[in-house]
């Protein structure tokens, strides 16, 4: 009985052991995405995406009503294809309502951010957001800036 | 003079010894080492002495210094408004370092110096030359069983360290200061690289450590003079000696595995 308890804790133990390992490969590294999020699913086309990523915030007025769920290119238009998952109590969203690409804070990280617009029809499953501001790429605002910068 | 010379030599010549000897020592556990796999019972035992009973500390520790590190990073990050990298922060650090290093410093203390003073007093009571008498191996029935667990433990408690370290900088991080979850977790995967990371970080090293760890702790045992203060002295190095040799040893793998030349 006492060698079968002794088993039966060094069983548990490396058990744990072997799952935490497993958690570091697959909760906290690159290998994977667990999709845990419950909602209705929403595309937006960016001309570019900056350095979004997928599970990046998706907010309306500053709070998360949703997540991004995937990223994907369209081959034929060269296009950015957001796939968002939104909080299905959020579900009085203009169809006219415009996405784009913020940043919080200087450094932080890209999320997308949405502004209603007037419609009166509402998003539902596989909806696409037609109006949508790409995200702002930094090296680019300054070569525009010198360029368009006065004569001298 | 030529006093302080010869003892100046004879320092250095016992030092070599030493370091012969416990070479030697290292390849009579390696090859006594096969003899685990007609007696598994053995390793069970051990196993239970320094891997389940070394979890506790190993838990409370790594809870603490996972919330430290989320606590301090967020302090640091919050001036930049990147607290949204707080997640990559803790798991970084104790995915490269703080995990495995950590986790060997505290199996040096919990189970090292309990092996070391088991054998000294092994030795100290003459059960070591008994069973020799007896023509059993000490370093089949004795050392391997105790190296063997305690190779397997180190690399298991260096990774519920880390995971429980990333936990507790989660708690603090998210449910605490007001992290978005979801920026955490995502900069964390987008940032934390299975091979370069997991597999090196926690992986290679705690292996590394664990090996180091019980060579030391059972060769000091082995060594020890057999008397009470023989074995005392032998219990101290064993925890002095492991933290040094883990610490340089550090320093030397995280210079081939992250540095830059």
């Amino acid at each position: 009985m006492v060698q079968k308890n002794l088993e039966l804790a060094v069983g548990a133990f490396v058990a744990l052991g072997i799952a935490a390992f497993f958690m570091l490969a697959l909760q906290v590294s690159d290998l994977t995405s667990l999709g845990d999020e419950r909602g209705y699913q929403v595309t937006a086309r960016f001309e570019n995406i900056g350095g979004l990523r997928v599970r990046a915030p998706v907010t309306m007025g500053g709070v998360r009503i949703g997540r991004v769920v995937g990223i994907d290119l369209d081959p034929q238009t060269y296009e950015a294809v957001v796939t968002l998952s939104l909080d299905p109590r959020f579900d009085q969203i203009p169809t006219d309502s415009s996405a784009s690409i913020l940043t919080s804070g200087l450094l932080g990280e890209q999320y997308i951010g949405l502004e209603p617009g007037g419609m009166d029809s509402y998003l539902t499953e596989g909806s696409t957001l037609r109006l949508t501001q790409s995200a702002l790429v930094l090296e680019k605002l300054i070569g525009r800036m010198l360029t368009n910068a006065p004569g001298d | 003079m030529s006093a302080i010379l010869a003892r100046l030599g004879r320092a250095v010549l016992e030092q070599l010894i030493r370091t012969g000897r416990a070479t030697l020592f290292f390849f009579s556990l390696l090859g006594a080492l096969s003899f685990m796999i007609r007696r598994p019972g053995l390793l069970v035992k051990q196993l239970y002495a320094v891997g389940v009973l070394s979890l506790p500390i190993i838990l409370v520790s790594g809870l603490f210094v996972g919330m430290v590190l989320g606590l301090q990073g967020y302090a640091n990050l919050v001036d930049f408004g990147a607290t949204s990298s707080l997640g990559t922060v803790v798991a970084l650090s104790l995915i490269r370092e703080l995990g495995p290093v950590l986790t060997a410093l505290l199996y040096a203390g919990r189970a090292g110096s309990a092996l070391t003073a088991e054998i000294g007093l092994m030795k100290a009571t003459e059960q070591l030359a008994s069973m020799r008498m007896m023509a059993v191996d000490p370093f089949q029935r004795v050392l391997a069983p105790r190296f063997l667990a305690g190779c397997i433990a180190v690399p298991l408690l260096a990774g519920i360290f880390t995971a429980v370290g990333i936990l507790g900088g989660y708690l603090v991080a998210v449910e605490q200061l007001g992290v978005d979850s979801g920026a955490f977790w995502s900069q964390m995967q987008a940032k934390v690289q299975l091979y370069a990371d997991v597999i090196n970080g926690v992986v290679i090293k705690s292996v590394v450590f664990g090996v180091v760890a019980n060579w030391i702790a059972l060769f000091e045992g082995y060594e020890a003079q057999p008397t009470s203060e023989g074995v005392s002295l032998a219990t101290t190095r064993t925890v002095v000696y492991t933290a040094l040799a883990v610490l340089a040893l550090d320093f030397l793998l995280t210079a081939l595995m992250f540095g830059a030349w």
